[in-house]
């Protein structure tokens, strides 16, 4: 066992980078600009470092929270509580993996204003790492809406055409489920007489109380995931996002939700999680087979992949719901895959942009001719995204189905139809940009990845191979976690369900 | 020893694919088709030691996934029945690796060919060597990557494209309902495992499970779902629409494919799981009536097809349709017979078809061809000889092809199945070898006999194929004579019990394979039969009177249109599937999302804001659209109480 502040040093050590770079570069704006790159870049490797530290160190057999810190804050219950369990530990390593190729991908492509980017993403970073991170619902809270704040600024400075548009939808769709979930959580303080989640867990809610907590809750974790018909914020913030800010929304952000419905929803309101789990579920089904439909009309590269990363959410969702093992193993395991995944798709996304400024997939087509390296990447995360067997996208994918199919077979049998439209709109997508000829004359001295890119995109293709093959480092993690969740999910249930003596 | 025969492959293809522009195309060949060769060479011993010895074996690699009482791991497991396929995976893939090293040479991309071909096999033998139903999943949808791949490797062709992603996403089709197979096997049995499942399958005999809200018979439906993966696979009827549109794919890879393997691995899944089927009374009749109409079906379009692979891959289809209608009727161990002649005779017809094409410098239209024979005697010879096996030549008690000992043993065992469904496939599988006859000599006649139709330049070019093409058509040739005599007293013969070992299930009472020894002589005489009449019938329209077919073809008869037309398959899905499809995408995007979703949401408010007046006007639009998506939130709706009501089990 570690006896240092672990996660508090991976939650802060970024905002430390931030202070270091508003700060000490200071020079000539050019200097200036590349001083923050290497800061940044530095800050967030040496985070990564102790992520994977975390994650090695990390007892699999212990379901509850482990590094745990506990220091006293502002008083009456409230402290300042951090400790991780094997529902959330994953998610702090896939931060933390995600955040130095953000950074190496915005190298060339961001030349305005670099300092504060860089800045933004690193305070991002902290805020991103401490949701994963804290046992007591005021520091997640803190944590958890804190972040939409540098989100909204690096979509609104450093964005696209349209990007005032975009934040100000991200803005509205989120400051609704902000206000609900603040006020869920005040009534659960007034009842409870603290904020710590340790102890909420084990508390035994009214149902009436229940029902309202759960229902606004859900309010603000449908709108993170998104689920169905709260998504359109989505593919709207990702075409105008700048590359980077697309893979942490996509890969980090959306987690969020479907961590709050395992952090909260579940445990602490386990009679409303079942009242309300035909409605998710339908909601999820809903998702899976309306937005694969989207996915296939649409003509922008960025917007066809953040349709179908709300699919991808569908499956996470519906897992959760299940209350079975396999269904919210597969949820994690979904949720840490897409999160490689479709990260990786936005870079490559970002790849042909930054060359020809366009992410319309007409103005592409035979990008193969020229750029075998970029294909081959860009295939494999097809197929991750297609969920083929050998791939992460694979793992988790089934679980949630395997999960549901136990729970309700016609939940299972709408969702899987899933696998057959998100081959159709994947692998159309895939044919329009890179296969046939190359005859647009724009495209006719395009280049192939470059060192800088090979370096982002190979741990993204080693790392979707390898956990298609070998998924145990992941599941290994969540199984005792995730069993104690479902074990005290069924016993809450039983024990409503026996009368009271 | 036995691993080596799944990771060689997997060896080659990451060599040539990851390093093969750095080691450059020739020793990328070589490497992969020399680790082929040896995995080959390995799986004749084998094949040897565990299907002749008797001495079945499963190895663990390690574990793939573990969640709760889920628990799936990587094994290879060698009985009989993987043995059969490995030696017709690896033998006929080195064949077509040594073959292609002479097709594709002129091809800037060979390492890549030959890479995924490597991984083809890769993915084929982990299928075939599966211990659980995950990951004969896996290697299903692996081969159905490499299928993918390989029919899309011209990628600068449009057709090839389209081709590629057809094969796959109605691939995905058919594994939708093999996805939706594995989770009730797992609900039901608690593992994937094949021993762990197979032996508890009796026990669950006549009980039900809900699928979707209906009460079904626990097996019927688990075998039901299975077979809908097997028919997308395979290509049978509903499903097979993908196959013809393969043969844009390098003619090797027609051969390996979509001829000799992948496309037999709905038989073989029927057969591994037939302790399930056996016990599926109402699947197995599924499975005989999908293949016969198969067989009869994919006939008939094969009769007028003009491109030379189209008509084999019809004829790939008729014969899958054979082995799944034998499956049916619980002669498994004669299903996997011809699957394995088939191998030999029609990767014989589609690699001499490829030398053909070779030869006419990628001319594969028939009508174009004709009198090659004295042009390239030696492919003409080959062809023969896949020819007389196709049609199951020979003669009856005392000797024939390949084809004659498997087919004609189907054929008898449908009629000796009875009346009902045995005669149903006895009738389609008679008809069908007629047929069969028909088209594989019109093949004959329009490519070697007759007039040359071509121009003057390319007959000039005609040439035989080189040695490296030659050889594995030489080896093949012999496989397609000398397959059946040789094999089949241990597939079908006195030596089936000691042979399968059990690798195959058949219940008590199943027994119309053996009852074919005692059916009338005109049954067996029958095939003989049909297949001189068919090939009577070619003689007369293409060497007697060859202005016939084409006086024939311009009146558009409305059966020829329907036949040639492929039965309108590919028309009707698209008006039923493909279009509204995509209308219905544009529509929820357009209407869904921005026209409701948007405008009440996020857009509506900022209206409200701004224009009180204008937001009144919008709301009265009346649009129908607007309903619409009113019935599709009534629909959620309506989901979510049906499920309330029924109570989530």
């Amino acid at each position: 066992m570690i006896d240092w502040p672990i996660l508090s040093i991976i939650t802060f050590l970024p905002l430390a980078g931030a202070a270091f770079i508003f700060f000490f570069t200071r020079a000539e704006a050019a200097i200036a600009a590349q001083n923050a790159r290497m800061v940044a870049m530095f800050t967030t490797l040496v985070t990564l470092g102790f992520a994977f530290y975390l994650w090695a160190a990390f007892e699999p057999d212990n379901a509850g929270f482990q590094f745990v810190e506990k220091a006293e804050w502002l008083g009456s219950g409230i402290s300042y509580h951090m400790g991780v369990d094997g529902i959330s530990v994953l998610f702090v390593v896939l931060t933390a993996f995600l955040m130095p190729m953000c950074i190496l991908a915005s190298w060339h492509s961001i030349t305005e204003r670099v300092r504060e980017y860089m800045i933004a993403f690193l305070v991002l970073e902290t805020l991103m790492v401490g949701v994963f991170c804290a046992l007591d619902m005021v520091l997640f809270y803190l944590f958890f809406e804190g972040g939409l704040i540098p989100m909204f600024i690096i979509i609104g400075v450093w964005g696209g055409q349209r990007r005032v548009y975009a934040t100000f939808k991200f803005f509205l769709y989120t400051l609704l489920g902000s206000v609900l979930m603040l006020v869920a959580m005040l009534a659960m303080y007034w009842q409870a007489g603290t904020t710590d989640i340790t102890v909420l867990l084990d508390y035994d809610f009214s149902p009436e109380l229940q029902t309202w907590a759960w229902l606004a809750f859900f309010a603000s974790f449908a709108v993170k995931m998104p689920m169905w018909p709260v998504h359109t914020w989505l593919p709207d913030a990702h075409v105008e996002a700048p590359t980077a800010g697309s893979v942490i929304l996509a890969g980090i952000l959306l987690k969020m939700g479907g961590y709050g419905f395992l952090r909260f929803s579940l445990p602490m309101f386990p009679l409303a999680s079942v009242e309300f789990a035909p409605l998710v579920m339908a909601l999820s089904v809903v998702a899976i087979i309306y937005t694969s439909l989207v996915a296939l009309a649409q003509e922008d590269i960025k917007k066809l992949i953040a349709y179908s990363s709300v699919a991808h959410m569908g499956f996470v969702t519906m897992g959760i719901f299940t209350f079975n093992q396999q269904g919210i193993d597969g949820a994690i395991v979904q949720m840490l895959s897409h999160g490689l995944v479709s990260g990786a798709l936005f870079l490559c996304v970002g790849v042909v942009y930054d060359r020809m400024h366009t992410r319309e997939i007409a103005a592409y087509g035979g990008l193969v001719n020229r750029m075998p390296l970029y294909a081959a990447a860009f295939m494999v995360f097809t197929l991750a995204n297609v969920g083929l067997p050998g791939t992460s996208g694979f793992v988790g994918e089934f679980l949630t189905l395997l999960g549901a199919f136990a729970a309700n077979t016609l939940v299972a049998i709408l969702a899987t139809t899933g696998v057959v439209l998100s081959a159709a709109y994947a692998l159309f997508l895939y044919r329009r940009v890179v296969f046939g000829a190359l005859e647009k004359p724009d495209l006719l001295d395009i280049t192939d990845l470059d060192r800088r890119e090979i370096i982002i995109l190979a741990p993204l293709v080693a790392g979707v191979i390898f956990f298609g093959f070998y998924p145990m480092p992941l599941l290994e993690i969540t199984d005792a976690s995730v069993a104690a969740l479902v074990a005290d999910h069924a016993a809450s249930i039983a024990a409503h369900a026996s009368p009271a003596p | 020893m036995l691993s080596a025969i799944v990771v060689l492959p997997l060896l080659g293809a990451i060599v040539a694919g990851l390093f093969g522009r750095m080691i450059g195309h020739r020793p990328a060949e070589i490497i992969t088709t020399g680790l082929l060769v040896l995995s080959a060479v390995l799986s004749c011993a084998a094949f040897g030691k565990i299907a002749l010895g008797g001495e079945p074996v499963t190895l663990t690699v390690f574990t793939w996934i573990t969640s709760g009482t889920f628990d799936v791991t990587w094994s290879l497991r060698f009985d009989t029945l993987t043995a059969v396929m490995l030696v017709v995976v690896t033998g006929v893939s080195s064949l077509v690796h040594v073959y292609s090293i002479g097709y594709m040479h002129e091809d800037p991309h060979r390492a890549r060919f030959f890479s995924y071909l490597s991984l083809f096999t890769f993915a084929m033998l982990m299928l075939v060597t599966a211990d659980n139903f995950l990951q004969m999943f896996f290697g299903w949808e692996g081969v159905g990557l490499a299928s993918y791949l390989l029919i899309g490797f011209w990628f600068k062709k449009p057709e090839a494209n389209t081709a590629a992603m057809k094969a796959f996403i109605v691939n995905r089709v058919g594994d939708f309902g093999f996805a939706l197979g594995i989770f009730a096997i797992f609900v039901v049995f608690g593992t994937l495992s094949f021993d762990e499942v197979f032996s508890a399958t009796p026990a669950m005999v006549g009980t039900t499970i809900d699928l979707g809200g209906f009460k079904v018979d626990t097996l019927t439906a688990i075998c039901l779902l299975l077979f809908m993966g097997a028919m997308g696979k395979s290509a049978q009827f509903l499903l097979h629409t993908w196959l013809p549109d393969a043969m844009e794919g390098p003619t090797p890879v027609s051969a390996l494919i979509h001829a000799a393997t992948m496309v037999t691995a709905g038989v073989f899944l029927v057969c591994r799981a037939s302790p399930m089927f056996e016990h599926a009374p109402d699947a197995l009749m599924v499975v005989t009536i999908i293949g016969g109409v198969t067989a009869f079906f994919a006939a008939t379009i094969g009769m007028f097809q003009n491109d030379i692979k189209r008509v084999i891959a019809y004829s790939t289809c008729s014969q899958l349709g054979y082995m799944f209608f034998a499956a049916g009727l619980s002669a498994y161990q004669a299903a996997m017979f011809h699957l394995f002649t088939h191998a030999f005779f029609k990767a014989l017809l589609f690699l001499g078809a490829g030398s053909v094409i070779h030869a006419m410098h990628h001319e594969q239209d028939m009508r174009k061809m004709g009198g090659l024979a004295k042009h390239i005697p030696v492919t003409w010879a080959l062809m023969l000889v896949g020819t007389l096996a196709l049609t199951g030549f020979g003669i009856p008690h005392v000797i024939g092809t390949a084809g004659f000992y498997s087919k004609d043993a189907i054929i008898e065992t449908a009629y000796a199945a009875g009346p009902g469904l045995g005669w149903f496939a006895f009738i389609m599988a008679i008809s069908a070898a007629f047929m069969t006859s028909f088209y594989s000599w019109r093949v004959m006649f329009m490519t070697f006999h007759g007039k040359h139709r071509m121009d003057e330049e390319t007959l000039s070019h005609v040439h035989e194929s080189p040695t490296v093409m030659m050889i594995p058509l030489y080896i093949l040739g012999i496989g397609a004579l000398v397959a059946g005599i040789a094999f089949y007293q241990y597939f079908i013969g006195e030596a089936e019990h000691a042979f399968w070992a059990g690798s195959i299930f058949v219940a008590e009472g199943h027994n119309a394979l053996e009852a074919r020894h005692h059916v009338p002589e005109w049954v067996i005489m029958a095939p003989l039969t049909v297949t001189v009449m068919g090939f009577l019938v070619a003689y007369y329209f293409y060497i007697r009177r060859p202005e016939l077919p084409a006086q024939m073809a311009a009146r558009e008869g409305m059966g020829y249109t329907f036949i040639y037309n492929k039965w309108y398959f590919d028309e009707i899905y698209d008006f039923l599937f493909v279009r509204p499809t995509q209308a219905l995408g544009r529509f929820l995007w357009k209407r869904g999302d921005q026209g409701v979703i948007d405008r009440f949401g996020p857009d509506g408010i900022a209206a409200r804001v701004m224009d009180v007046t204008r937001r009144a006007m919008r709301l009265q639009s009346g649009y129908i659209y607007h309903y619409a998506f009113v019935m599709l939130i009534g629909v959620a709706g309506l989901v979510t109480w049906l499920m309330f009501a029924g109570g989530a089990q």
